[in-house]
């Protein structure tokens, strides 16, 4: 029965989505964190998510020669990237981490963006877990028949 | 008399298993909710259901055309769906990183499939229910 594949599919999605929300804290907890270079400073920390294409050698060699995307079988965390975003220069002469021309690097990390990524994650874990739920129902009704 | 397992049980055990199928490729579309350039899909169950009962009169569970010696057969461990059978959703959302999930929709599909798979489970249960009490003459 591939009920069993609901469970890895919605697992997988519910790690990927903790991965993000992992990202998601890290990023607002060090959202202050000062720095007096820009090698040292925090930068954002983005998840990449991609399809995972299990079987696509063994199902769809039809699908393969139109070009078409291969059946997956769930997501996963493909890397962790660092955001490109300028990073947050201000000037602070007294501050301790100054630089010599009175700037204090901070990360580039957007607490709104942030948090609207948070909010977009918890949701999408919560879908996993209704489907994991519901997939869970389906198995014990069908371990049920006959009776 | 014989009891023909086929035809006592009917259309119900092929549709609970599109129903599995199709509970797999929405929650795939659910767990890719957030991947870029991820295409949702999903199964025309009508049109497999009724090849499945097409196949079921020669024999075999699905009938497959090969129109060229190179095809490969489709083996009965690769599950019961071809890959043509699977669709791509049409967007009505579509966001600019090539995503076309829509997770409402799909949730509400997942839900429906899955009060669908306890319809078919119940008339498959009240098949075999009658063959049982059949068998004990009760």
């Amino acid at each position: 029965m591939s009920l069993n594949k609901i469970f890895d599919i919605a697992g997988s999605g519910m790690a990927a989505q903790s991965i993000r929300l992992n990202a998601t804290a890290s990023n607002i907890a060090n959202a202050d964190s000062a720095s007096s270079s820009t090698d040292d400073v925090y930068r954002a920390r983005k998840p990449v998510f991609a399809a995972i294409q299990h079987d696509a050698m063994m199902k769809n060699w039809s699908a393969m020669s139109m070009g078409e995307q291969p059946e997956s079988q769930g997501v996963q965390v493909k890397g962790i990237i660092e955001s490109d975003a300028p990073l947050d220069m201000r000037f602070q002469p007294d501050h301790p981490l100054a630089d010599e021309r009175g700037y204090v690097m901070y990360p580039n990390v957007n607490v709104v963006e942030e948090m609207a990524d948070m909010l977009s994650a918890s949701r999408s874990f919560q879908t996993n877990v209704d489907v994991m739920d519901a997939a869970k129902t389906m198995m014990q009704r069908l371990l049920t028949l006959g009776q | 008399m014989a009891i023909s397992f086929d035809k006592a049980l009917g259309i119900h055990q092929q549709a609970l298993q599109l129903r599995v199928d199709r509970a797999e490729v929405l929650a795939n579309n659910l767990a890719n909710a957030d991947t870029p350039g991820y295409k949702a899909r999903d199964l025309d169950f009508q049109a497999i259901l009724g090849q499945q009962i097409a196949g079921q009169g020669q024999g075999q569970s699905l009938a497959m055309q090969t129109t060229n010696g190179k095809h490969l057969p489709l083996s009965s461990e690769a599950g019961m769906l071809a890959s043509d059978a699977l669709m791509y959703r049409t967007p009505s959302q579509p966001s600019i990183d090539g995503n076309t999930v829509d997770s409402q929709e799909e949730l509400a599909e997942f839900m429906k499939n899955a009060m669908d798979y306890q319809a078919s489970f119940r008339f498959l249960n009240g098949r075999f229910k009658g063959m049982l009490s059949a068998i004990k003459g009760e």
